[in-house]
């Protein structure tokens, strides 16, 4: 049985933004959020504090945060890779955080040059932090269907590594599939392992579509009982491992699908078409979203 | 295993227990949900997806790349369409594209012939598999061949029964099965009553084709739920375009109800007539894709399908549709 209620993150203005060749001016980003929070979504990711050494795009994040109009019952995460970047995101009036790992090892030496063990002890100040705050901390696993260095990846890893971050204190744990390489075959393989070792409840799917699975691999996820969803506006975001390939999956196709099925989002698909198509101006690029390429008036 | 009682052959072998009591499998195994072990893909590249595209392609062009698909394992190539060529000038070449192809042992090589005049010419030059199509709309059916449904019925009848005549298989496909450009919501029953007509009058095989792709899981579930009760599974295909990016996920859908055929474009060729600049059949590529990941065998080798992809899109000078293809291209 599918869940009735379907609670959709938005990560386009973090991961998408983050992701997109052309960076956005800072009242540009502001004014998508604030788009954002008017479709009825609940939960939008605002910024990341990482370094802006390492992430320019997000350079503005403080800005960002202080001129969003945050709107009553919507939360605003943001990413924050230690804990200089927690203290400057609760600072700047972050009332919600998220931390990564990944299920590879490989990957995390790649990314952030160290173990995923290693990865996971820097963010036990994180947490701690965050606890005494009463911060909410939710973690996401890259790599959860493949890596783009070790290729496969184990559903025991991912499922070890979500368990670690469940017991933490991570409120809720987003599995990603980074490059997108999932299919509904591998993406019950992984859940399974994984539900084994972390509450169906407080797991979420976060799929890229590089090769068209994202939709299908969102419905087996739904019929596993999941009921949070992450995808980006306009599916913004491309995949930085397939140059000229697409990333996220776009918001207004998945709640196309979900409304299709009956499931509630709280999201009006036309005011998030709206919100997608000023984002897209602002870029100078085409949706990557079917629903909002599709003129056809039914 | 010899004299050994059955109580001990149970216990050393659990396929025996499943062989010797089917109805215990579902009963001790976890809820698992059931697929196909085999998928046919039927490919419509070279028909459905040239015949929507803008530029027309040569003769040449199109004959080469049906046998590009000839080698990639498929055994269903939907190579033209006998249609008058006042309405489908990109098909005009029908006679010669069917002459040219060398065709692979073991593909069978079907036409659209909308009538008997269609048909005899599609026969004259060499046809051995036709298609009809039908629609679960009438203003669609009326806009598209002119008349109605239960018309374009009697057209078909008479197709069929020259093509019995000469041991031709005839697909029946039905337009619309999710929703019609014209007529918004088409109800399951309707559907099921154009697909059961098609069957009853002789297809051996009925594509359920959601024209616009306007389908999800949700009304693909429905409309399935309701043919099944007129139309056996084993007799029924998916034609799924992706216009609302949804042809995979509903595709999904149909296999968990047991279909095992599914229709779909090389590199995704075709776009939509009723959604300018939008996309339309769903790429081949990215349902093997799925299908392979799923264990689902489809004989199909997907990198000899990017190839003829590959080849198709740079004779039309047009990416392809196909994410995979994409993703594929690109070096890490």
């Amino acid at each position: 049985a599918l869940p009735e209620k379907v609670k959709i993150v938005e990560v386009g203005p973090r991961d998408g933004l983050q992701n997109e060749k052309s960076i956005v001016p800072t009242e540009a980003k502001i004014h998508l959020i604030d788009m954002l929070s008017e479709s009825g979504l609940q939960v939008i990711e605002a910024t990341s504090f990482v370094s802006p050494k390492w992430v320019p795009q997000m350079a503005d994040q403080v800005e960002v945060m202080k001129g969003i109009q945050r709107k009553p019952g919507v939360t605003y995460p943001v990413l924050t890779p230690n804990l200089k970047g927690f203290q400057a995101a609760v600072k700047a009036g972050a009332s919600e955080v998220a931390i990564f790992g990944a299920a590879s090892e490989l990957f995390s030496k790649k990314n952030i040059n160290c173990s995923v063990d290693e990865s996971l002890q820097r963010f036990d100040e994180v947490m701690r932090a965050a606890k005494e705050a009463a911060v909410p901390v939710r973690g996401y696993v890259s790599c959860v269907a493949g890596c783009p260095y070790e290729g496969k990846v184990a559903p025991e890893k991912v499922a070890h590594v979500a368990k670690r971050l469940y017991a933490m204190g991570c409120y809720e744990i987003s599995l990603g599939d980074t490059i997108g390489v999932g299919t509904p075959g591998s993406m019950v393989d992984m859940l399974e392992a994984v539900t084994r070792e972390v509450p169906v409840s407080a797991l979420a799917v976060h799929c890229h579509d590089t090769y068209g699975q994202a939709l299908a691999n969102i419905l087996v996820a739904l019929q596993m009982g999941i009921s949070v969803v992450d995808s980006s506006v306009a599916g913004l975001g491309g995949c930085p491992y397939a140059q000229g390939a697409s990333g996220n999956v776009a918001t207004e196709d998945v709640v196309y699908m979900l409304h299709g099925l009956g499931i509630q989002t709280g999201v009006d698909l036309t005011k998030l078409m709206d919100a997608g198509a000023f984002i897209c101006r602002t870029l100078s690029r085409k949706s990557s979203s079917k629903v909002a390429q599709a003129t056809c008036k039914l | 295993m010899g004299n050994f009682p059955t109580a001990v052959k149970h216990c050393l072998s659990y396929e025996q227990l499943i062989k010797d009591y089917p109805w215990l499998r579902g009963w001790l195994q976890e809820e698992k949900t059931k697929y196909p072990e085999f998928v046919k893909i039927v490919e419509v590249g070279p028909r459905d997806g040239l015949q929507n595209e803008k530029e027309v392609v040569p003769t040449k062009v199109k004959i080469q790349l049906i046998d590009m698909l000839s080698g990639t394992g498929l055994s269903v190539i939907e190579a033209t369409s006998f249609v008058s060529s006042k309405w489908v000038p990109q098909m005009s070449d029908h006679s010669d594209v069917l002459r040219g192809i060398q065709r692979a042992p073991h593909v069978q090589y079907p036409v659209l012939t909308p009538n008997m005049q269609g048909f005899q010419d599609a026969v004259a030059a060499g046809a051995t598999e036709v298609a009809v199509f039908g629609s679960a709309s009438e203003t669609f059916s009326r806009k598209n061949i002119n008349c109605s449904i239960d018309d374009s019925m009697l057209k078909f009848k008479e197709v069929i029964k020259a093509a019995k005549e000469q041991q031709i298989p005839v697909r029946g496909y039905v337009s619309c099965a999710l929703g019609c450009p014209y007529e918004g919501r088409i109800e399951p029953a309707k559907v099921a009553e154009v697909a059961s007509m098609l069957y009853g009058i002789g297809c051996y095989e009925i594509s359920l084709a959601d024209t616009i792709g306007v389908g999800t899981p949700g009304s693909m579930l429905q409309m399935l739920q309701r043919v099944t009760q007129e139309v056996p599974i084993s007799a029924l295909a998916v034609h799924c375009h992706d216009t609302y990016g949804q042809a995979l996920a509903n595709i999904l859908t149909a296999l968990q109800m047991g279909v095992s055929v599914v229709d779909s474009a090389v590199a995704g060729l075709g776009g939509c007539p009723y959604a300018e600049g939008s996309s339309g059949n769903v790429s081949t590529e990215d349902v093997v894709y799925m299908l392979h990941g799923m264990g689902i065998e489809t004989g199909v080798n997907l990198d000899k399908v990017m190839e003829a992809g590959d080849f198709i899109c740079s004779a039309l000078n047009r990416k392809t549709n196909s994410k995979v293809s994409l993703a594929r291209n690109r070096k890490l």
